[in-house]
């Protein structure tokens, strides 16, 4: 048997170009941060970052850094360390297109993807504002029952899904563990590129405790090896997040000079460096 | 005449605990109660309904799930779980807070202004369009009490209160607790309903600060202070569960 041979982190994220449509989880399923850092390191620029479905410091980061052009999300926020300083200076002067969200309608637009399907018919939403300025969602009338009102949600089908997960095996599958959104991740997108904290030389799918909770290595595209990958955001049960550098954070990049520090602390913390200067942004 | 050493007693409870206790009343008989991200209050609300539902033995047990725990929630099925558990019945009640609230009880999580270059931008409305609609007893909780938070109509409505005829709406509305009062909300009038004012408030600061026209309810009065068995859990079990999601609140908690 030949076991799977992980990229280096650079060979990994070749596939995201300008403009790709590039899909990314919440915390908790394993948020690629070193991958990240290393994307706005290259100067990848003009995403459409969707979040599956809510994000914090690694969607701050990319937009700090000038490499969204559209985010479609639920939420932005650092959680107890307060509200994403970047996202929201990013609102104000209007330098990145919104798809506001909520997060039951994201999982169903991936859903859809998942399964091949047109649109997912969901409860709720009825009234709210965020139908107004979005025409993935439309109203639609139970075909089942007239005048139940229902909403439609369009697939979402990102080009390239990017996290961070515990394990991979021989065979390039990957143990996700409990919070199962990587593997929703990867089947919705048309590719998945895949920090892992190690390479173990079993078989996860012979493994019947491990099983359940593996992707395949058939929706895997890349892997890298990258311990720690998710720093300074916690990580499963293998490590917290690091809350000090959160609230600095929090603090420090409402201003574009104090962004470049964090972000440069970050880049150290991850033995990266920035391939040229950022543009600072207007 | 209460004596000066109750009074002192008195003085001891800390607002936090007087919310939490609130919290646990409203909660009073739910089967399944989930907590969504950064609710530390609504979270110990929640735990203390469990523990007192565990001790009366004429009531079932109260299950908490409370988003970014590891030890007080059971989802295995990823994001989607919740949702799901609330479309299918499995929740009876949930928070939700507002950057806005108005007077219907709609709730704006997005911003101030015009969307979408709000002037002054929120996270963004999480599961609140969709769980509004599905969970029976949604409990608004907000610290700020201020007419910047309570308006005659919010900005952008993340999640309405709206319920048509031929709507498959469960769910909606049940209270407003703020740093001042608890409101009950009326979902045939779609207006809240002037419950009970926090010790040290009065009816004339409520008023002040709610930029919304409410009712008072007939049996209005001061908020009850926790009892000794319920604050000896707040102090005790309830800030230990807590501990665990979210460390930096439960160190404000008396031991």
């Amino acid at each position: 048997m030949t076991i799977a041979a992980p990229l280096p982190l650079r060979e990994l994220l070749k596939p995201i170009k300008d403009a790709c449509r590039l899909a990314i989880g919440k915390e908790e399923t394993g948020a690629a941060l070193a991958a990240t850092l290393a994307l706005i390191a290259q100067g990848v620029k003009d995403l459409h970052l969707i979040c599956l479905p809510i994000s914090g410091l690694q969607a701050d980061l990319l937009i700090g850094a000038g490499c969204v052009s559209t985010l479609e999300t639920s939420a932005i926020s650092l959680g107890e360390a307060g509200a994403a300083p970047r996202f929201s200076a990013a609102v104000r002067e209007g330098s990145i297109q919104l798809i506001d969200g909520t997060c039951p309608a994201i999982y169903a637009g991936f859903q859809a993807s998942q399964k091949g399907i047109p649109f997912m018919p969901l409860r709720g939403i009825l009234d709210s504002d965020l139908l107004k300025h979005r025409d993935s969602w439309k109203l639609i009338d139970n075909p089942f029952m007239p005048g139940d009102r229902m909403v439609a949600v369009a697939p979402i089908c990102p080009d390239i899904a990017l996290f961070h997960a515990q394990a991979v095996d021989r065979d390039g599958n990957v143990f996700v563990g409990r919070d199962r959104d990587g593997v929703l991740l990867a089947h919705a997108s048309k590719q998945s590129l895949i920090t892992v904290e190690a390479q173990i030389d079993l078989d996860f799918i012979q493994d019947p405790l491990r099983a359940g909770a593996t992707l395949p290595a058939v929706y895997v595209d890349g892997i890298s090896l990258v311990a720690g990958g998710a720093r300074p955001l916690s990580f499963g049960e293998q490590y917290r997040a690091d809350i000090a550098f959160l609230r600095r954070y929090a603090k420090m990049a409402s201003s574009e000079a104090g962004f470049r520090e964090c972000l440069d602390e970050l880049m150290s913390l991850h033995g990266l460096a920035l391939d040229r200067d950022l543009a600072i942004q207007a | 005449m209460s004596t000066v050493a109750e009074r002192e007693s008195t003085q001891e409870i800390l607002p936090l605990e007087r919310w939490i206790d609130v919290i646990a009343q409203l909660l009073h008989g739910v089967r399944h109660v989930a907590v969504g991200a950064s609710s530390p209050i609504p979270g110990s609300g929640a735990l203390l309904a469990r523990a007192l539902s565990e001790v009366d033995s004429a009531s079932s047990p109260t299950r908490v799930s409370i988003l970014g725990s590891r030890t007080h929630n059971a989802f295995t099925n990823g994001g989607v779980e919740l949702f799901d558990m609330a479309a299918t019945g499995r929740i009876d009640a949930f928070f939700l807070g507002g950057g806005q609230i108005d007077g219907e009880a709609n709730i704006n999580l997005v911003g101030t202004g015009t969307y979408p270059r709000t002037e002054v931008r929120w996270p963004g409305s999480f599961g609140s369009a969709y769980l509004y609609h599905l969970i029976p007893r949604v409990i608004l909780f907000r610290e700020e009490h201020s007419r910047r938070v309570f308006v005659p109509r919010v900005d952008f409505v993340s999640a309405s209160s709206i319920k048509r005829d031929a709507d498959y709406r469960p769910g909606g509305p049940f209270a407003l607790l703020t740093g001042l009062c608890l409101f009950r909300f009326n979902p045939v009038k779609r207006r809240f309903l002037l419950q009970s004012i926090h010790p040290g408030h009065s009816l004339e600061e409520v008023n002040d600060q709610t930029g919304f026209d409410f009712d008072l309810a007939q049996d209005m009065g001061q908020t009850p202070d926790p009892d000794t068995k319920r604050l000896a859990l707040i102090r005790g079990r309830v800030r230990h569960e807590i501990a665990e999601t979210y460390p930096h609140f439960a160190s404000l908690l008396k031991a």
